[in-house]
């Protein structure tokens, strides 16, 4: 029995997950913290949000996050690929900036508008 | 060439070079740091004492009553913050008002007008604060309270303005002598001049061993502050001292001219400026024996600085005895600030001794500076319609606005540094203390000169506040 | 003259201005200090928020975002660049910007200016004072909208959320982060934020520790933690000394009020934020106040919540709705406050939110609400009650009618 706080949203459940009966969860609110929780254990993962470099703007830093979760582990890997990466404005909240991020499948998206 | 070098660009380098600058000679002011007033003049308690302190007789005594009059004189002309707020000193038991009598007479004998002893009921009455252990106080009611900063920058910007050389930056590490003729050697470069003025502060007994004999020797003492919000400013009207004893000077209350609250110090021997745990737990607990509810959890700042001691006990104000045409003003602890102007006055009158001193036809002795939160309406509307940057405002805590802060990044003596901004503006000493204007000051700092973001210091040189550019390749 | 002037174009201002317009008022205005909208949402290039609004994770500028596409196109008016130097009881605001000094009359103001960072001074942290020592906002800001980094080994003092983030964040970037300290024996962040900031990248969190020196000239070269007893007294003997060039500050945040206090508007001295009722209305009347300027949230989708609040306040406000008296809510010493701390009669709502924090940490507990006279009117059941988060119970308008008089709010452990 593994115990957790759920990070799946602000509200921080304290979870237990029971690795001898399927990764059951309890102590959950809802079905993000049994998604959670399993996860936690077989394969964890985070989204990934950090800044990117933006041209032709008198903005320096683009914010930008990863559309999806990704492999926790591949967190370094992803943060390299991004710091190599120039994206010129305009951009639009929501427009794709980098693809395939450290091979995770998902791609990296803009969060916010700038000129 | 110049007649004459001043080594030291604190409150006394400054008054210094403010009178030598009325009269037709070169003058060179020599800093080691990228600012003026970066030792003990930035850090101190910023009263103007009025005298009843010093032992008769001394030139501590001499220099204080005459500076206080001519400190009070120069923030009228210079436009720098000065309130005559009076002070109290309290006692709170019969050593104590044995105390408080002989600092009246004293008082009386240097020559403090309007002292005044108060029994328990009077005093309590002005200042309803006070710990009700209060037995009485000697009331000074021409005590006063500066901004020491802004007199040291309006002192020397006037200067400027008359034709003196402040060479920033520049560290005196070799004085040598020929023909008459000094050679002063930094880290930058060489100057040469036929007088040198030592106003090095707690430098100063190096400074002077740099060319001449031991004469004197000057040991450091901290003093730590804490330095309150507005919110505390009514705890007191007056600044009020606790009566000197043998444990120590005491430490004081009193409000600021920036309308803070600002308690301290302790006296511990040290060379650093680095406050500590104990000296804050003592001067706190020390305070609150004299205001017993001050709020602490309102406190924006702390500080130390240190207090030049010298091994005579008085100042220092005299020609080296081994080195002719070499002026020592050292070891000027309390009351330094106080004094400076008299000690200025003082190098004027020795070089006088020295060649004839013409005055110039023309010089400038007076400044005047917007502070955009202290006009009307109407002058605030004028100044936008004429540059809209007045009407931006950066530091929220202080009201500063854009113009201000580019205005002190241009002025006399440029600000190099956030730090030297706020201490030309304002901007970055209230409540938040820079957490919401810093950037946005360092934003300005770059785009008005010209450098990277990297090369922006908060203070001193090497107090960068950026390591690195992200994401570049 | 405005219907409503919202000072402030945070998540607060922002919220409040589209529920103004949802309510059909005409003339709203926002002041906005920055020359953009969003407020501090535009450095929280996390995720973490919107959950309770949009029902879906979103970050920092993807929630102000959300909200600038909804008052496009609506009579909301926006003024950016702009100050307000003063309010005052006849809802005056006075303003600064490029065009001047200027005075505009309202009927209704929302008090949105949020909070400032509480720091170093507020503390007393000893030692030097060169360059290295930031609040986490402050860092924050130079290393997201700015493109710089502050420091590369650090030294994180509190446990606050934004110092959390502010951990991970540089740990991203590149740096090292060799402790997080904290003075309470709780921390003060999210529970989660713990585990995605610290835990993920096996930053150590010292409780019940605090910095007790920082050295270096000129930029911080060393830092000394001390664990502190109960009373927060540094125990010597327990120092542990970490070389390092900054230090972040997350010591916590405090409401911005100024404006308030000039204005006349009472404040509490336990939130520092204004007095408010059930609808967020100060003691003025016609003057409302949300977010962090009345007491600090840890989540933005709270402060929306709150916004909404106060826009329906002054909607009800505007329509000349009579207030004839009203309940007032105190706590037991283990609970710092409640907002509202005051609910007008008569009762008009069907439910009443009430917020709180606590001072210590809770496990199963109980929430009462008692009356006057000390009959129970309520009790909520929790597994858990933490510092770190803000707590809410909600009271029925059929339970506030059987209570006679005030009530107390307490807890009481299972």
């Amino acid at each position: 029995m593994t115990e957790l706080i759920c990070i799946g949203c602000p509200r921080g459940c304290h979870l237990k997950v029971d690795e001898e009966n399927d990764y059951a969860v309890t102590g959950n609110n809802c079905n993000v913290g049994a998604e959670y929780g399993r996860n936690e254990l077989i394969n964890p993962t985070r989204t990934l949000t950090t800044t990117v470099r933006l041209t032709n703007s008198v903005h320096h830093s683009l914010p930008v996050k990863s559309a999806h979760p990704i492999p926790k582990k591949d967190l370094f890997k992803a943060m390299e690929e991004l710091n190599g990466i120039e994206v010129p404005a305009p951009v639009k909240c929501g427009d794709v900036v980098y693809r395939n991020v450290a091979d995770s499948g998902v791609d990296v998206i803009a969060t916010r508008d700038l000129d | 060439m110049f007649d004459v070098v001043i080594i030291g660009a604190g409150i006394v380098g400054c008054s210094a070079a403010y009178y030598l600058s009325q009269y037709d000679i070169r003058v060179c002011v020599l800093e080691a740091a990228n600012d003026v007033s970066m030792g003990t003049t930035k850090a101190n308690s910023a009263i103007v004492h009025a005298g009843y302190d010093p032992e008769t007789g001394t030139l501590m005594a001499k220099h204080n009553v005459i500076g206080a009059a001519l400190t009070k004189e120069l923030c009228r002309k210079l436009d720098v913050p000065y309130k005559e707020c009076g002070a109290m000193v309290i006692g709170f038991d019969e050593t104590d008002l044995n105390t408080i009598q002989k600092l009246y007479d004293r008082g009386i004998r240097n020559g403090v007008e309007q002292l005044q002893i108060l029994n328990r009921e009077e005093t309590l009455k002005l200042e309803p604060q006070l710990s009700r252990d209060v037995r009485g106080c000697l009331l000074i009611p021409t005590s006063a309270i500066i901004a020491p900063w802004e007199l040291a920058m309006a002192l020397m910007e006037t200067a400027v303005r008359n034709g003196v050389q402040l060479k920033l930056n520049n560290r005196v590490e070799a004085i040598s002598k020929k023909d008459g003729v000094f050679t002063v050697r930094t880290n930058a470069d060489e100057y040469q001049a036929k007088y040198i003025i030592n106003a090095a502060g707690v430098h100063s007994d190096k400074v002077h061993e740099l060319i001449g004999e031991k004469e004197f020797t000057i040991t450091t003492v901290k003093g730590e502050y804490y330095l309150l919000d507005k919110s505390e400013s009514s705890r007191c009207q007056r600044t009020i001292f606790q009566c000197p004893s043998a444990v120590g000077k005491g430490v004081l209350v009193s409000p600021t001219v920036h309308g803070n609250l600002i308690v301290g110090p302790n006296a511990v021997d040290s060379d650093n400026v680095d406050t500590t745990y104990e000296g804050l737990q003592f001067v706190k607990k020390r305070a609150q024996r004299s205001i017993p509810f001050i709020a602490f959890g309102e406190n924006i700042r702390n500080f130390a600085g240190l207090r030049a001691k010298n091994d005579r006990g008085d100042f220092i104000v005299e020609e080296s005895r081994s080195v002719p045409d070499f002026f020592n003003i050292a070891g000027i602890m309390s009351p330094g600030l106080t004094s400076a102007p008299s000690l200025g006055l003082a190098a004027v009158d020795w070089l006088k001794g020295k060649q004839e001193l013409v005055k110039k036809d023309s010089y400038c002795e007076s400044r005047k500076k917007i502070r955009f939160n202290e006009l009307s309406d109407e002058e605030k509307n004028e100044l936008i319609k004429k540059d809209p940057r007045y009407g931006r405002i950066i530091c929220r805590c202080m009201t500063v606005t854009e113009g201000e802060i580019v205005d002190a990044i241009h002025g006399v003596i440029p600000a190099v540094s956030i730090d030297g901004v706020k201490r030309r503006c304002t901007a970055g000493m209230g409540r938040c203390q820079g957490g919401f204007c810093g950037g946005k000051v360092a934003e300005i700092l770059v785009r008005e000169r010209g450098i990277s973001p990297l090369e922006v210091l908060q203070d001193q040189e090497g107090t960068n506040i950026l390591v690195k550019e992200l994401k570049v390749k | 003259m405005f219907d409503v002037i919202i000072i402030g174009g945070g998540p607060a201002g922002l919220a409040a201005a589209r529920k103004c317009c949802e309510e059909g008022l005409e003339k709203i205005l926002i002041i906005e200090r920055d020359s953009q909208l969003g407020g501090i949402l535009n450095q929280c290039i996390h995720t973490g928020f919107g959950v309770g609004i949009f029902h879906e994770e979103l970050s920092g500028p993807e929630f102000a975002h959300k909200y600038i596409e909804m008052l496009k196109g609506t009579r909301v008016e926006v003024m950016l660049d702009t100050m307000v130097l003063e309010i005052n009881k006849d809802k005056e605001v006075t303003i600064i910007n490029h065009d001047g000094y200027q005075k505009l009359q309202t009927k209704a103001i929302i008090l949105a200016m949020g909070c400032r960072e509480r720091s170093r001074g507020a503390i007393a942290t000893p030692g030097s004072r060169g360059a290295g020592v930031y609040t986490a906002g402050a860092a924050q800001r130079y290393i997201n909208i700015d493109g710089y980094m502050v420091g590369k080994r650090v030294v994180i003092l509190g446990s606050g959320d934004i110092g959390l983030i502010m951990a991970r964040r540089m740990t991203l970037e590149g740096a090292k982060v060799l402790a997080c300290v904290e003075i309470n024996p709780y921390s003060g962040g999210l529970p989660r934020n713990i585990v995605q900031c610290l835990n993920d990248f096996d930053i150590p969190l010292y409780l019940s520790h605090t910095i007790t020196k920082i050295e270096g000239e000129n930029r911080v070269e060393k830092v000394t933690i001390s664990k502190v007893d109960e009373r927060f007294t540094p125990i010597p003997g327990t120092e542990i000394e970490f070389d390092c060039d900054t230090v972040l500050l997350s010591i916590g945040l405090v409401p911005e009020n100024e404006l308030s206090k000039v204005a006349g508007i009472q404040l509490d001295k336990r939130t520092k934020g204004p007095i408010v009722y059930e609808n967020m209305e100060t003691s003025i009347p016609g003057i409302f106040a949300c977010g962090n300027v009345v007491h600090v949230h840890d989540l933005a989708d709270n402060v929306a919540m709150e916004a909404e609040r106060a826009a329906q306040g002054v909607s009800d406000y505007l329509k000349g709705c009579e207030r004839e008296a009203e309940i007032s809510l105190s706590t037991t010493s283990e609970i710092g406050y409640t907002v509202p701390q005051h609910i007008h009669l008569p009762l008009d709502k069907d439910r009443y939110d009430i917020f709180f924090r606590v001072r210590k940490v809770f496990g199963p507990a109980y929430i009462l609400v008692k009356d006057q006279e000390g009959n129970q009117i309520a009790r909520f059941s929790r597994q858990y009650i933490i510092p770190g988060t803000m707590e809410k119970i909600t009271l029925p308008k059929v339970l506030l009618q059987k209570g006679k008089g005030n009530l107390t709010v307490s807890i009481e452990e299972k």
